[in-house]
């Protein structure tokens, strides 16, 4: 076999283990659903009629769930990376690394295995959250096309976050300070556009909340899932994504391949 | 001596400003077990390491089944397996997927994979337990299947940290013997241990460990002769009882702060009969009597008099 087929056999091989890893202990993914639920049931249903008359015109509770979703969607895709950095930590600290080390395996595989079960794992969360907005007001009016843009830029956007939170787990020495590392991801969504409009803050947030990289990310899904203007915001989410991608999978490689014990 | 299945020269490792190996040479024959004999901390585990591509030296050359351990790394993993001194089992798993898992990785056919699982859990006892889940497992068990998934590729050397620390004298018995077999199916084994009685019950040939450096390299028996032997530790109630004693039995060391003497024997039942009639002869009292047999210690202090030895070779 070449290299190559190698590489996808092994990747493979680690997928499912890690989806094992998920179906028998589904408390991590659980709390994944469960803590954007929860902030959407507090924005739309606490805040959101305040919020909603904020957001100017005749607009309400019900327009506000419709606005913020984006905003829970990327949430939950940051929430999904602390998940993945503590199954990253925590393996690192298990015996069965070493022993992978020591066999003629794709490197990579064991990262690639958590990077797609991790993937897996926050696109079904994701679709949960649409569902489980959409019962309660949010209103999408878009096209099969537009729906398979917003997906594809959901999935882009939580590659990219994946990586950054495996090579988390991997630079991090204990479990505890992989759970915390990426945290400051969850406040991203509120410091950018995703529960209000960005021109509404002081210029210096809004400054940094125009220019990072989740709110051309909510702007484009909010854009293509509501029909907002997107502008230019679809090219830099795009950019964002992929620069983050190989920023952090070429990391998380070095992370991985230096010497275990040091 | 036919080829070489591992050697070393010069082989050192350091982390940080602490200098774990200072420059090992060692080579270990085709079909034969080596033990690496140590106290914890010598550096046994960190030679496993290195040896098994975990780690890289720092410097020095070592070739595992005609590979470079620095150039060809996955050529020496095709041909190595290793069972770690911490358990290197998948505790989410059960343990028939974990070695599912390892013949995956192995790259063996479906139908290959699972022919080797279920022969290898039926060689390890692990039949009854092959659906539960490892977390489940007692130390012995987890051992075993450590160890057959190491095998699940057939590996031509096979490294095997502390193997049996931990466990119980029953579990480690068994364990022994799956060891025998290996060699006997021509597998050559590099196995570290801080049990004097073990490399001597299994290797062909024995290494010394101390500090980062080999003080000593041998059969059982050329490091055995260089072993002192054992002694009988008698304690007395009085100094006047002690000097009695010490004065009745030529060639005893008398220790008169603590009351005791030692007295070397071979420790057999007779000795220790003879030795107490002498003492009733001359009406001496003893208060208790512990049989030391030599162990690690006593190999280490024999050949580290000083604290940083110089290596010595028997052959």
């Amino acid at each position: 076999m070449s290299t190559l087929s190698y590489a996808v056999r092994d990747s493979t091989t680690m997928l499912r283990r890690n989806l094992k890893h998920i179906l028998r202990y589904p408390v991590m993914p659980l709390m994944l659903i469960g803590i954007p639920v929860i902030f959407l049931l507090l924005f739309v249903y606490v805040l959101g009629g305040t919020l909603g008359a904020g957001l100017g015109g005749a607009s309400g509770r019900a327009e506000y769930a419709s606005y913020v979703t984006p905003g829970i969607l990327l949430i939950t895709v940051a929430g999904a990376a602390q998940g993945t950095a503590i199954s990253v930590a925590m393996d690192m600290a298990e015996g069965i690394i070493a022993r992978f080390r020591t066999m003629a395996i794709f490197r990579p595989s064991v990262l690639t295995g958590h990077v797609i079960g991790s993937f897996i794992q926050t696109m079904a969360g994701l679709a949960i959250i649409v569902g489980v907005a959409m019962l309660i007001g949010f209103r999408p009016n878009a096209t099969a096309i537009e729906w398979l843009a917003a997906a594809g830029m959901l999935a882009m956007i939580s590659f990219a976050v994946i990586w950054f939170s495996v090579a988390c787990g991997l630079v991090t020495k204990s479990v505890e300070a992989a759970s915390n590392l990426p945290m400051p991801l969850i406040l991203l969504p509120f410091l950018g556009s995703g529960f209000v409009p960005t021109d509404s803050m002081p210029s210096g947030v809004a400054a940094f909340a125009d220019y990072q990289p989740f709110t051309p990310v909510m702007e484009t899904v909010r854009g293509l899932l509501l029909g907002t203007g997107i502008g230019h915001n679809a090219w830099l989410a795009v950019a964002w994504s992929v620069g983050i991608t190989v920023v952090c999978y070429l990391w998380a490689k070095k992370l991985y391949n230096r010497d275990p014990i040091r | 001596m036919t080829q070489a299945a591992i050697k070393t020269t010069g082989l050192r490792k350091s982390f940080g400003s602490n200098q774990v190996l200072k420059g090992i040479d060692l080579e270990v024959a085709e079909g034969t077990i080596f033990a690496l004999l140590g106290p914890n901390g010598a550096g046994k585990t960190t030679m496993v390491h290195i040896l098994s591509t975990l780690i890289r030296a720092d410097a020095g050359l070592g070739t595992v089944a005609g590979h470079d351990l620095a150039k060809e790394p996955d050529a020496v993993r095709d041909a190595i397996g290793v069972t770690g001194q911490f358990s290197a089992v998948d505790n989410f798993l059960n343990g028939e997927e974990n070695l599912m898992l390892m013949a995956d990785l192995r790259h063996l056919s479906k139908a290959n994979g699972r022919k080797r699982t279920a022969e290898l859990l039926s060689r390890f006892d692990l039949v009854e337990a092959a659906r539960k889940p490892v977390a489940t497992y007692s130390g012995g068990m987890r051992r075993r299947l450590d160890l057959a998934m190491t095998l699940v590729s057939s590996p031509r050397i096979i490294f095997l940290d502390e193997p049996t620390t931990g466990l119980d004298p029953r579990s480690r018995r068994t364990m022994w013997q799956i060891i025998r077999e290996l060699v006997a199916d021509g597998v050559t084994i590099f196995l570290t241990t801080q049990y004097l009685e073990e490399a001597d019950e299994l290797a062909d040939r024995i290494a010394l460990l101390d500090h980062g450096r080999l003080i000593a390299e041998g059969t059982p028996a050329e490091l055995k002769r260089m072993i002192p032997g054992g002694h009988i530790s008698l304690e007395f109630a009085s100094v006047e009882q002690l000097q009695a004693a010490s004065a009745m039995l030529g060639g005893s060391q008398k220790d008169t702060d603590a009351l005791t003497l030692q007295v070397p024997s071979d420790g057999g039942v007779g000795s220790i009969r003879d030795l107490l009639d002498r003492l009733d002869r001359g009406r001496v009292d003893v208060s208790s009597l512990t049989v030391h047999t030599p162990d690690l210690d006593d190999v280490f202090l024999a050949l580290t008099g000083q604290p940083d030895g110089e290596r010595a070779t028997v052959s």
